[in-house]
């Protein structure tokens, strides 16, 4: 089963290379694929309204800490994922790692 | 009526083999009612089974196959369970099946720390204590709807985040056993403050259990022992619907049976060695049933809780028992550091020690603050007689 590790984090996370440990554990075969992302100020929201089509500067929604990575994990039960979402957080220095069940996926490339 | 008594006595079993099986709880509790509801039809007319659970077992995953496959669309996971077992299904051999208990494994997915703590002990009674939802919501006053969305959401989340069906390993197996104590304890001091349904009794159940599946595990008999010997005077401590405080009770009344197994479970949690703060508060209630009380080793004793959960609770506590020993004015000075002021038993604590302490003023203002507080009749009934006799006195 696969679960998704959203990782937050803040604005001041430094968006140099991934190294070290945290390279490491995105190394590992369980991990599938992960994404990190550029910081809240690059993002842009889209929604219906009106019937047409809205854009708003910035996130859907805004909060202190923002999701910076999204990583995709082959786990057997949810105590696994939590490990190594665990595993990935001893990594970082500040943030947290929100762990979701993936209901269906589909990745191409990478 | 008698079927009742078998049902609840099999009930947390029967389900507990269905949720590891099926891997779903709601689909499983499903299950097990229609199998009870075959049973309560057969088992008059053609007897009672020789192994009644092993039918119920059987009775109950071959509905829930029959109703895995007769849904069309399901997700993947389930297609493929219904995939799995149409086999098994054709041929049922009810008498000879016989299911490992794993009661055990259902309590650790049902207090799994992925989990809310008000889901986990609605959880708990729900499946292991056979309580029904009304009854849950009754004895933690939310509405019926609330609890019941509260079960759904829980059930569904360790269905869909695929929360595990197991012991837990070694490694982690302190934490996550504490974690199932706490939701135990829980239940049963929620059981001590009142209400309909007798959540004292049904914690103990939940303990005696918990120590008949881990019998090994020190600080399991030790918080069966402490709610024995707690549960003990549960006849004594109300009278004519008033609170009698423990120097004022009939012993008559305390359950002596319940206090030497309490005693005798608690010995043996010590001889393994177990020093935890269960262990500690079931010594703690102990020494509270013996005459005159040694309020020295009380307070020791009090201490090391102190140390081991760092709760201002237990330093109400310590407090009661310092001014046993060194009066008022000592339990006073350690009440002064605590920030409770939202715990209705540290203002009548207070209140008393004032009153000792000859400081009628302060004690009537802190009786009155703990009015404010108070949740049943009983305790009201009991502070406004003591504020009169201070008044008066």
């Amino acid at each position: 089963m696969q679960y998704a590790l959203l990782a937050y984090g803040s604005q001041r996370t430094h968006a140099g290379p991934v190294e070290g440990a945290m390279a490491d554990v995105l190394a590992r075969p369980y991990v599938t694929g992960w994404a990190r992302l550029h910081a809240d100020g690059s993002a842009t929201t889209v929604r219906n309204g009106d019937g047409r089509t809205l854009l708003t500067d910035g996130p859907f929604i805004e909060t202190k800490e923002y999701l910076a990575g999204v990583i995709v994990v082959e786990a057997d039960n949810l105590d696994a994922a939590l490990a190594i979402a665990s595993e990935l957080q001893d990594t970082r220095t500040s943030g947290a790692i929100e762990v979701r069940p993936i209901l269906e996926a589909l990745f191409h490339g990478a | 009526m008698a079927l009742d008594g078998v049902f609840r006595e099999h009930r947390a079993r029967v389900l507990a083999t269905l949720v590891g099986f099926l891997g779903d709880i709601e689909l499983a509790e499903d299950a097990a009612q229609e199998a009870f509801a075959i049973a309560a039809e057969r088992w008059p007319r053609d007897g009672e089974p020789d192994n009644p659970v092993g039918w119920l077992i059987s009775t109950a995953r071959n509905r829930a196959i029959d109703h895995i496959r007769r849904q069309r669309v399901l997700a993947e996971k389930t297609k493929l369970l219904a995939r799995e077992f149409t086999v098994e299904s054709e041929a049922t051999v009810y008498e000879s099946a016989t299911f490992p208990d794993e009661r055990l494994e259902l309590i650790f997915t049902c207090c799994h720390p992925a989990l809310a703590l008000e889901a986990q002990v609605a959880l708990t009674l729900r499946t292991l204590g056979g309580l029904s939802t009304e009854e849950i919501a009754l004895a933690f006053l939310v509405p019926t709807e609330t609890m019941s969305k509260r079960l759904t959401r829980a059930k569904h989340k360790i269905r869909d985040a695929r929360i595990p069906f197991a012991v837990p390993p070694g490694h982690q197996l302190p934490d996550r056993l504490a974690a199932v104590l706490a939701v135990v304890y829980l239940v049963f001091n929620h059981g001590w403050g009142g209400g309909r349904v007798d959540l004292a009794t049904e914690a103990i159940r939940l303990g005696r259990a918990l120590a008949e599946l881990m019998p090994d595990e020190g600080e399991v008999l030790a918080l069966l022992a402490l709610m024995l010997l707690h549960d003990a005077r549960k006849d004594a401590r109300i009278r004519d619907g008033e609170i009698v405080l423990l120097d004022d009770q009939d012993r008559g009344l305390w359950n002596d049976q319940q206090i030497s197994e309490g005693r005798e479970l608690l010995k043996q949690a010590v001889t393994r060695g177990e020093t935890g703060p269960y262990a500690v508060q079931g010594a703690i209630a102990d020494l509270h049933l013996q005459q005159p009380r040694d309020w020295q080793q009380i307070a020791a004793l009090y201490n090391t809780l102190s140390i081991q959960t760092g709760s201002p609770v237990v330093e109400l506590n310590r407090a009661i028992a310092v001014a046993e020993l060194g009066g008022p004015e000592a339990g006073l000075a350690i009440l002064d550091g605590l920030e409770l002021d939202h715990y209705r038993y540290f203002h009548s604590a207070r209140a008393e020690l004032l009153r000792r302490a000859g400081r009628d003023d302060d004690a009537r203002r802190a009786y009155l603050r703990a009015l404010e507080l108070a949740q049943t009749d009983a305790e009201r009934r009991s502070l406004n007689d003591q504020l009169s006799q201070l008044s008066s006195g």
